[in-house]
């Protein structure tokens, strides 16, 4: 076996068995870590001690005879934007370098309680703001396939860190798209589960009503597996479901589809998508046709104003969750040398510790919120997201899933978008409607683009709380490429 | 600053008054997490990484919160929400830890509602436009400068303990029409609503602590004329500062139109010491608070079922309970105004209701009692004595055992910890004499030393004899029982009584 080529569920089994111990299961990864990482830059932060530590706790539980969970012992890529007591958090900011959390964020204590192995922080855009992780305080990642080009965004590092070999699980969150698009982009697994599925709680939060954290891996059940872990309601997060979680790992050991009724959403593909995205994600339609799925075609026509819609929501929530980054009680702060009132000491800090997407987005909310203009941004934009809700209201009630192209692109150079927001913005276009609905939804990867050799993703989406029916479809569409391929796509990248 | 006598300012203006109160309820724990609430604890104690804002933390509605504010609504007669949220109050102050505040804002919890108020002897009906949820902002203290607010301040500290505490803001509609009345309507609803708080005990309403806080709005407009633009007054931190402020914008405002002068709609401070008000730091815009709807809070939907469950656990209102024992007591409106304000209605009430009669309740409570609690520094009802206390010792009284003197002797006694009456009455030897020999060997003795006396009282000069019985009574150290004195006085001098 390969210590850090392995899928999740191997390793974990084979911990379990005694064929291997988790340290040194962590060790391997933290040694592939030290040999890439410096080229990848998926890690903002590494937690050697606490991770052999955790994976010595492991071992020892084993030895003792203790039952352990489906991934104990398993190493995991924690994004920057869930607090770990004890470990550095920043959310990709400069504005929160130096803070140390005194609580964990109800995930980490999740994954803790599972006996997953937590190797370190990855690398995102600043607040999680972005697709491509290029605005993140701390510099890019590159993604695995093509270093010079992005991993997508913002939850980059932690695609890049699967796809790098680096961990074989890691944790996203999704405002728009930064589970989904990433994994599009570096050909593994990632789920936005339904909007209050999995606790927010220490979840530095971007847009409340649209964050959800997520679980990534390499192939589908492993996905399935660590969604499992974080899963299910807690009293922190009001907005979190109280209700049982699907069985999502019974879903993924049950790859059929046989009956399935597949939506695809015309909005969500043709113009304006690359031909080889396009390309492998009619070949897919096929292969769900072939599988046995009876794949028709919806249309939600409010789909073309959920990005202008998500980009009034967004800012005006997110100009509020920052504002208590002003240098008052922990992180940065600038000017304050006893000759400035605190309100020159809060500017001087935002100026300093935000990066110009930030201020962007905190401008643009701070103005659609304004009175005067509440009605017709943020109103406006409220309308459109319950049209849109609307929208999949009515195609979930023809069909179980729909589906489409996750992202319209394979992975850009880096450097290529960064000076035009709109641009990068449009990358989303196919993730965003998910968010603004609440819905959950998989992107998984069906092929290489023929015209670059980049990895493509397919997105599926389900109705709130159906998220086992992307790991039954998701498995399925998988278990068909591994069938025509004989290994995942991921086995495809270069070595690095 | 210029003001206009009261009375003559009224000859010329008709005043508008609004006010907004603040209730600091007295849950267990905070509004959104689950700190404590105690008042006085040591700074930054009662917080926790929700109430200081730390990153990734979540807000959670506290259910007792809301309970106690939708049983406030039910007794101001509003209507409460069936479904409603809360808004976010943006705006960058040092002592909120998320530069926002929780609050409501187009769906306030509890609409329309009225609270009457009787002043002298009118009853005025005060309508409430709204009543809504919100939470408390930390403590600052400023050191240095002369203002004792930020600006100018050397530095300033903040304490979060206050921070997230649950508040509920109660808003009038303006109340028109009062005239001269303007300054005791506005005290009397305070007052009103802050018995109405005690009566529910969702608050401990202490004005001085700052759970019970009061702006008052105010403006004036000649008779006709659309009503003018208003002042908000803050700091108002006692019931006699209430009407004292309405009172004085009501002179100052006068004064300014007077002069063809514009009122300016501004925030206005009021000054303990002097009585007056001043301008608080003008804004160079308006503030835009940016609200919008909670997103980390999930609605309010209480369901009907539950809002009339709580509608029977309304206590009777304290109007309606005033009425009643004022009646039942026989007492007029201000000794039962005296024992409101004196805030010890509650412990009279249970005092007579453990045999007492109300008349000496009240004796003992407002006079003996309430002077020990000052002393003390506490409240009447939290010193170490007992209805049941009370209840013996007037028993003791009205069986002679004890007179009003030693009465008195007995609950000093008590209060100091010597234990229950009986225990005291043993203990000390307190007891009226009542055997007729030792008092007639006093009787003797005093007679023999006031000869003259004693002979004024042979010739019918029966007002004498006071002369005696306190002499026997200072020999005796008040044990005896004076009426038994002046009895056997009288017939040893062979006199009729």
């Amino acid at each position: 076996m390969s210590l850090i080529r392995d899928n999740a569920s191997v390793l974990a089994s084979a911990i379990a068995e005694g064929e291997v111990s988790s340290e040194e299961v962590t060790r391997a990864h933290l040694d592939r870590i030290a040999a890439v990482d410096e080229r990848v830059h998926a890690f903002l932060h590494v937690d050697s001690d606490g991770a052999i530590a955790a994976a010595k706790r492991v071992d020892a539980k084993r030895a003792a005879g203790e039952k352990l969970g489906p991934l104990a012992g398993v190493p995991l890529a924690l994004k920057d934007v869930l607090a770990m007591k004890g470990q550095p958090t920043t959310a990709g900011s400069k504005i929160l370098e130096g803070w140390i959390p005194p609580y964990d964020a109800a995930v980490v204590e999740r994954l803790r309680a599972a006996d997953i192995i937590i190797l370190g922080k990855t690398n995102m855009d600043e607040f999680a703001m972005g697709s491509s992780t290029e605005h993140s305080a701390y510099g890019p990642t590159h993604n695995p396939w093509d270093l010079d080009r992005i991993p997508g965004g913002s939850g980059g590092g932690s695609a890049a860190a699967l796809a790098a070999f680096e961990a074989p699980l890691a944790i996203g969150t999704d405002t728009g798209g930064s589970i989904r698009q990433p994994a599009a982009v570096t050909a593994t697994v990632g789920v936005k589960p339904t909007y209050g599925a999995v606790p927010r709680y220490g979840l530095i939060a971007l847009a409340s009503s649209l964050d959800q954290v997520g679980p990534c891996a390499r192939n589908v059940l492993d996905t399935a597996l660590l969604h499992a872990a974080i899963a299910g309601h807690d009293a922190r997060d009001s907005t979190s479901i109280n209700a049982p979680v699907p069985d999502v790992v019974a879903a993924a050991l049950n790859a059929d589809v046989r009956g399935m009724k597949v939506g695809l959403v015309r909005e969500l593909s043709g113009a304006g998508y690359q031909a080889g995205v396009q390309q492998r994600f009619d070949e897919a339609v096929a292969i769900l046709t072939e599988l046995g799925a009876e794949v028709i075609e919806v249309s939600c026509p409010h789909f073309e104003y959920a990005l202008a819609a998500y980009y009034l929501i967004l800012p005006s929530e997110c100009s509020s969750n920052l504002a208590r980054f002003d240098g008052m009680r922990y992180g940065l702060r600038v000017g304050d040398d006893g000759s400035r009132s605190v309100e020159e000491v809060m500017a001087l800090t935002r100026e300093a510790g935000f990066g110009p997407e930030v201020k962007r987005r905190i401008m643009i909310g701070t103005y659609a919120l304004s009175s005067g203009y509440y009605d017709a941004y943020y109103g406006q934009a409220q309308k459109v997201r319950t049209l849109i809700t609307r929208d999949f209201t009515e195609a979930f009630e023809k069909v179980d899933v729909l589906i489409s192209p996750t992202a319209p692109t394979t992975a850009f150079k880096i450097g290529e978008k960064v000076d035009d927001p709109v641009a990068m913005y449009l990358n989303d276009i196919a993730t965003i409607p998910v968010n603004l609905a609440g819905n959950c939804a998989m992107s998984l990867p069906i092929g290489l683009a023929p015209e670059d050799g980049l990895p493509v993703g397919l997105q599926i989406m389900a109705p709130p709380m159906g998220d086992d029916r992307l790991y039954r479809a998701g498995a399925a569409v998988e278990a068909a490429l591994v069938d025509r391929w004989g290994h995942l796509l991921i086995e495809e990248a270069p070595a690095l | 600053m210029k003001t206009v006598p009261f009375d003559e300012a009224l000859t010329r203006y008709e005043p508008v008054i609004g006010l907004e109160v603040h209730v600091e309820l007295g849950t267990q724990s905070k509004m959104f997490c689950s700190c404590s609430t105690n008042f006085g604890a040591a700074p930054n104690t009662q917080v926790c990484p929700v109430c200081l804002a730390l990153p990734g933390a979540m807000p959670v509605a506290n259910r007792a919160a809301i309970e106690s504010i939708i049983r406030i609504g039910l007794a101001l007669n509003c209507s409460i929400a069936e479904w409603c949220r809360m808004a976010r109050k943006n705006y960058f102050y040092p002592d909120m830890p998320k530069d926002y505040q929780i609050s409501q804002y187009d769906e306030p919890i509890c609409t329309d509602g009225y609270l009457d108020v009787t002043v002298d002897g009118k009853v005025i009906r005060v309508e409430i436009e709204r009543v809504h949820m919100e939470e408390d902002t930390g403590k600052l203290t400023h050191s240095g400068g002369a203002t004792g607010r930020i600006h100018g301040a050397d530095y300033s500290v903040v304490d979060y303990n206050r921070a997230g505490i649950p508040l509920v803001e109660i808003v009038t509609k303006t109340v028109v029409g009062t005239g001269a009345l303007a300054p005791a309507v506005a005290r009397t609803y305070v007052a009103e609503l802050r018995d109405l708080m005690r009566a529910l005990g969702v608050s401990d309403v202490k004005m001085e602590e700052g759970s019970l806080r009061c702006d008052a709005n105010l403006s004036l407009n000649r008779p006709g004329d659309p009503w003018g633009t208003r002042t908000e007054t803050k700091n108002v931190n006692s019931l006699r500062s209430v009407e004292r402020a309405v009172r004085f914008e009501i002179e100052r405002q006068a004064a300014v139109l007077d002069d063809g002068g514009r009122v300016h709609q501004e925030t206005r401070h009021f000054q303990e010491g002097d009585g007056t008000t001043a301008p608080g730091r003008s804004k160079e815009q308006a503030e835009d608070y940016r609200y919008f709807p909670e997103p980390d809070l999930v609605p309010i939907a209480p369901s009907r079922e539950w809002v009339e469950k709580l509608r029977l656990t309304l206590p009777e209102l304290p109007s309606v309970r005033r009425a009643r024992l004022a009646e039942a007591w026989a007492i007029g409106e201000f000794e039962m105004a005296t024992l409101v304000n004196a805030g010890i209605l509650d412990i009279v009430e249970e005092t007579v209701a453990a045999g007492v009669a109300p008349d000496a309740a009240r004796k003992w409570w407002s006079g003996e009692f309430t002077r020990a609690a000052s002393e003390r520094g506490v409240e009447p009802a939290d010193l170490p004595v007992t209805s049941a206390d009370i209840a013996r010792v007037e028993e003791l009284i009205a069986s002679g055992a004890l007179n009003d003197k030693l009465a008195r002797q007995v609950f000093e006694a008590v209060l100091a910890g010597e234990g229950s009456p009986d225990e005291v009455v043993a203990a000390r030897g307190l007891a009226v004499v009542s055997d007729d020999g030792p008092l007639l060997e006093a009787i003797d003795a005093a007679l023999a030393e006031q000869p003259d006396v004693a002979e004024k009282i042979r010739s019918g000069k029966l007002q004498a004899a006071g002369a005696i019985v306190g002499a026997v009574m200072k020999t005796t150290r008040g044990q005896a029982d004076a009426g038994r004195v002046r009895e056997l006085l009288l017939e040893r001098l062979g006199v009729e009584g």
